[in-house]
């Protein structure tokens, strides 16, 4: 399959990129890693006038903690996340993440930024972003702004992101101490999207849950937060009562659709169990375990 | 829409084209360059049969434009062997059957070249996860693990 024509761009820096995607507006689309923007292209499900591809912009690929958050720049690939001394130490929840997108050689150009800004509900970081409470950063003409990830998804394949704006940063809080996360995917083979996933982040403090964090992929029109079930969770014991209600929560929230992976029943079911699991690994990280 | 002028480095010679925006680094590979051992399989970034090295990352080249390739390195399956003598991998597949009807077998080898190019002492099911983006559908990987396994063997 030959993708539609279209003019390439290759700006060498950000402000020549932003000024592009101003000039272009709704007619170009980011190139980054392309494995899911190439693919959609193929099958004509878009078909852009222009790609501006921000891959040759120098300085976006960068993995550090700074000013109490995680960053990560737009370029950092699926594969440098899931090998990162940092995040392998820190950061389990995130090469639980990396690790199930796809496949390997996608996560060699796949991007953790693109990942977000595709806007995909069954795209994986979303769900676990929106566990840890992530933001991500949009460089656009006027400057910087911050978006809370829980802001980020407006619609399916829909963001808050403006089409002249880039996500040049995401920035996931730095855990404090005793807290844990964990991202459990059910796929029917590997580089397959999710069939349910679910992402659990626990923050604990004196034997109980202080703050909680859930997230769910590929269960609805968007990522879902699931927030009754994160309110449930502050403030209980980390045991597995607590967690087999706060599945249940969870999987109240989504409305998943029928589709080849399985029916509507078994996918909330679905939900529920991996929200559970989730937890029962998050609360055992959090633990030093 | 107007063409590009790309200069690549395959298989360690300079090569440059003009190309469209739209043009496939896995048909500048084999209708430009006439490198015909890359394969077209799936097309839609499954299979991996279409698996060549980018700056010695293992990709699938049904998935980069060739104008993202300007300026940088592009291995096929045809620069594995040197100076007559295959590559560890390509006797691998030899010695141990690695292959049956043959069509996944590029792909395979060069993202276990890349592989082993950075893991010389490989476990089992470390093998089988890196060659998890590259679909057989003839031999069940048994006998693929066992030439990764065997190139390991060799290149220690």
């Amino acid at each position: 399959m030959i993708p539609p024509s279209f003019d390439y761009h290759a700006p060498k820096t950000l402000p020549e990129a932003l000024e592009l995607l101003g000039r272009f507006g709704g007619e170009a689309k980011i190139l980054s890693g392309g494995q899911s923007l190439l693919p959609l292209l193929k099958l004509r499900f878009a078909e852009p006038a222009h790609l501006v591809d921000i891959g040759r912009i120098p300085g976006l690929d960068y993995i550090k903690e700074e000013g109490g958050f995680l960053r990560i720049g737009a370029l950092v690939r699926e594969a440098g996340l899931e090998t990162s001394p940092l995040v392998r130490s820190k950061y389990p929840i995130l090469v639980d993440t990396a690790s199930v997108i796809a496949d390997p050689l996608v996560r060699n150009l796949a991007t953790v930024a693109g990942n977000l800004a595709h806007g995909d509900p069954a795209n994986d970081h979303p769900a676990t972003m929106l566990a840890l409470g992530a933001e991500v950063v949009a460089t656009g003409p006027k400057g910087t702004r911050t978006i809370p990830v829980a802001q980020l998804f407006t619609g399916i394949f829909t963001t808050a992101l403006a089409p002249a704006e880039v996500l040049t940063e995401i920035r996931i809080p730095i855990p404090p101490l005793g807290s844990g996360g964990a991202y459990v995917k059910l796929e029917r083979k590997v580089g397959d999207f999710a069939t349910a996933g679910a992402a659990a982040y626990l923050v604990l403090q004196g034997g109980v849950i202080a703050r909680a964090g859930v997230g769910l992929t590929n269960l609805g029109p968007t990522p879902i937060k699931a927030v009754d079930a994160e309110k449930y969770l502050a403030g209980k014991k980390p045991d597995e009562a607590t967690f087999a209600e706060a599945g249940r929560l969870a999987a109240a929230a989504t409305i998943p659709g029928a589709d080849r992976r399985g029916s509507v029943e078994y996918k909330k079911e679905m939900a529920r169990v991996l929200t559970t699991r989730a937890l029962r690994i998050a609360a055992r990280r959090a633990g030093g375990k | 829409m107007a063409k590009h002028a790309i200069q690549v480095t395959v298989n360690g010679a300079a090569r440059g084209a003009e190309v469209e925006s739209r043009l496939l680094l896995v048909h500048l590979l084999r209708e430009e360059f006439r490198l015909t051992g890359t394969h077209i399989g799936c097309d839609t970034t499954h299979c991996g049969a279409c698996t060549v090295l980018l700056d010695g990352v293992p990709v699938k080249s049904c998935t980069v434009l060739a104008v993202q390739a300007d300026g940088r390195s592009v291995m096929t399956v045809e620069g594995l062997e040197k100076d007559g003598n295959l590559d560890p991998i390509q006797d691998g597949f030899m010695q141990e059957h690695g292959l049956q009807c043959g069509f996944c077998t590029p792909g395979m080898m060069m993202t276990a070249h890349a592989f082993l190019a950075g893991n010389k002492n490989p476990e089992e099911d470390e093998i089988r996860r890196a060659i998890s983006g590259n679909l057989c559908r003839c031999t069940g990987y048994v006998n693929i693990v066992k030439a990764v396994q065997h190139a390991a063997g060799k290149l220690q």
